[in-house]
């Protein structure tokens, strides 16, 4: 039992902690990359655009 | 037939003879009335779908009319007329709960009208009425508009509301009958939980199918935000009422978690509820009904990207602070603390997202009291998730936690960032939904704005008083180390705050009696909008 948990703990510690880190790098360099500035620039008109 | 109505029929059928031979046998008699209010539920959509197959064109409903999307507002219009009925019935049920606190004489005596099954009938019907309605409404209107395509499904959308607003029934009456798990935020008992989650899983098949149907190649970031709280509900929601019936005939149940355990899984619940429910969603109104009304672009595209995923990210972990100075390990308190304090960052970058998005719009604060009630929303969200993480903090936490602090912080939320900006968007909605040129009267929505917050800073204010004096007497000792007060004199303290906090309740109250006025004068008297439907009032 209390084996199961540290291995589950210690794993979450670890590469738990690497994986979230590396989606919320890969979510910046997403949002940030230069060239999406035109992109981004048409989404924020989206609730603008009428149909 | 289609199939679906084909499926839905039998289905309903099915539950209608299961809910009758649960009423024969059942243990109680609250729980035969709740399941006899099933049989009559489904018996009802049964005659509602033969009735529409027979009433309804052949051919399927087109998707696009002359080259535009045939959007489906008719659950959107209903899920806006629920939400402003159970919103006066909840206020008005908080508002009497405000008064009884005050002046205890007022449950009447009778065990219905008590506080403990009053007191989450407010709750409930404010946060899952009020709130959950007006997510709905909005949601399904936004996933339509930003994906430029009409809403999947035939009668799903329909299940949907009129599930949801069905499950609230249960939920309520069974309040003031006296069933519930008493899991905070969470009462309704197993049946009622089976059913939201059918009601839920369908809820999030139409909203990811009409994403997977749009016509705009960028997901907007409105929809993020609503995808979020729909599918983080679902895992709490399943997470929290892991239970097990006594038995089919009964409404008890006992959950599945035991000890510090269950406490942990309850305010892992009950934090997020806070998060996705009371915030994520809220966040999507934000993002499409601010631009839209001051006819801006959003302020950083790019900060709303990284304010969803950072929000998200940390607010799933942000519980164990409910459960400081508990038996719950000090690490895990710790952690919930620092997580608390990291919210800090996307929280105050979405409120200066909204606000900025008003660059070069600021001016229409002056003429237009729908988009100020937004703008006043954001600002009560900035003051609230500032309090949120400074009242995490163990050592602040100490004086806080238990007292009437936790009250008024709850309700600068609830009452400033949610109502404000249901309100707000429910004003744009109405006129776009029936067509009409404008509201009926922008000076009652001035009247609404002013009324309402003075109730707000009269209910905070006294809150913040009395919970801070509530946590100072508790703590007093004397210099032979007894305690200084004892418990009733504290409540005899508090007694004129809980006075005013009913006046203010009051007065929020008269607010959204003059905003229900307004929406019904716009919808049956205001001229048509001249120009072709759904556009903006302006």
């Amino acid at each position: 039992m209390s084996s199961t948990y540290l291995a589950l703990a210690g794993f979450a510690q670890t590469w738990g902690l690497i994986y979230f880190v590396a989606v919320f790098l890969a979510v910046l360099a997403y949002a940030l990359w230069p060239s999406r500035q035109s992109q981004f620039d048409e989404a924020a008109r989206m609730p603008l655009r009428e149909d | 037939m289609t199939g679906g109505e084909l499926g839905a029929g039998l289905a309903f059928a099915a539950l209608a003879l299961l809910s009758i031979v649960v009423a024969a046998q059942a243990h109680t008699p609250e729980y035969a009335f709740h399941a006899y209010l099933f049989a009559a539920g489904s018996v009802a959509a049964v005659f509602a779908i033969v009735n529409r197959y027979y009433a309804r064109p052949a051919e399927p409903i087109p998707l696009e009319i002359g080259g535009k999307p045939n959007y489906n507002m008719g659950p959107v219009k209903f899920a806006t007329v629920a939400a402003m009925i159970w919103g006066i019935a909840g206020f008005s049920v908080g508002l009497l709960a405000a008064l009884q606190l005050a002046f205890p004489v007022l449950n009447l005596d009778i065990a219905w009208l008590t506080f403990g099954r009053i007191r989450p009938l407010h709750t409930s019907a404010v946060i899952f009425a009020f709130g959950g309605n007006v997510l709905i409404a909005t949601s399904f209107y936004v996933v339509q508009r930003t994906s430029r395509a009409r809403m999947v499904g035939d009668i799903a959308p329909w299940f949907v509301v009129l599930g949801y607003n069905f499950f609230i029934v249960i939920a309520g009456t069974g309040y003031l009958l006296g069933i519930t798990q008493s899991k905070e935020y969470a009462e309704p008992e197993w049946y009622a939980d089976l059913w939201l989650t059918v009601v839920w899983v369908v809820y999030l098949l139409v909203y990811l199918g009409t994403i997977m149907r749009r016509t705009e190649p960028h997901i907007y970031v409105a929809n993020w935000f609503y995808l979020a709280f729909i599918l983080t509900i679902a895992v709490l929601h399943l997470g929290n009422n892991a239970a097990i019936p006594v038995s089919l005939f009964s409404p008890k149940s006992y959950i599945v978690w035991a000890g510090v355990q269950d406490a942990m899984v309850q305010w892992w619940y009950g934090h997020n509820a806070v998060g996705f429910f009371l915030t994520a969603g809220f966040l999507g109104i934000m993002y499409y009904f601010i631009p839209k009304r001051a006819e801006r672009p959003v302020y950083s595209y790019r900060l709303s990207i990284i304010h969803f995923w950072a929000l998200i990210f940390l607010y799933i972990w942000a519980g164990p602070h409910h459960l400081h100075y508990t038996a719950l390990p000090d690490w895990t308190q710790t952690l919930g603390m620092t997580f608390s304090i990291m919210l800090w960052m996307p929280s105050w970058g979405g409120m200066i997202n909204g606000l900025m998005t008003l660059s070069g719009a600021w001016d229409k604060l002056r003429t237009d009291p729908v988009l100020r009630m937004m703008v006043v929303s954001v600002a009560f969200y900035g003051m609230s998730t500032f309090e949120g993480p400074l009242m995490s903090v163990k050592a602040v936490n100490s004086l806080s936690h238990y007292t009437d602090w936790t009250i008024g912080h709850v309700h600068s939320g609830a009452l400033g960032w949610v109502g404000y900006i249901s309100f707000g968007a429910i004003y744009c909605l109405v006129p776009w939904l029936w067509n009409r040129e404008r509201l009926y009267s922008l000076k009652l929505v001035n009247w609404h704005f002013w009324i309402s917050t003075i109730g707000i800073v009269l209910y905070i204010s006294a809150m913040w008083v009395s919970g801070i004096l509530q946590g100072l007497m508790w703590r007093a000792y004397t210099n032979l180390g007894f305690l200084e007060y004892s418990f009733i004199e504290t409540v005899e303290a508090m007694h004129p705050f809980y006075v005013i906090r009913a006046l203010g309740g009051a007065l929020f109250v008269a607010g959204a009696l003059i905003m229900a006025w307004n929406l019904w004068k716009t919808v049956n008297e205001s001229a048509p909008a001249s120009r072709p439907a759904l556009q903006p009032a302006e």
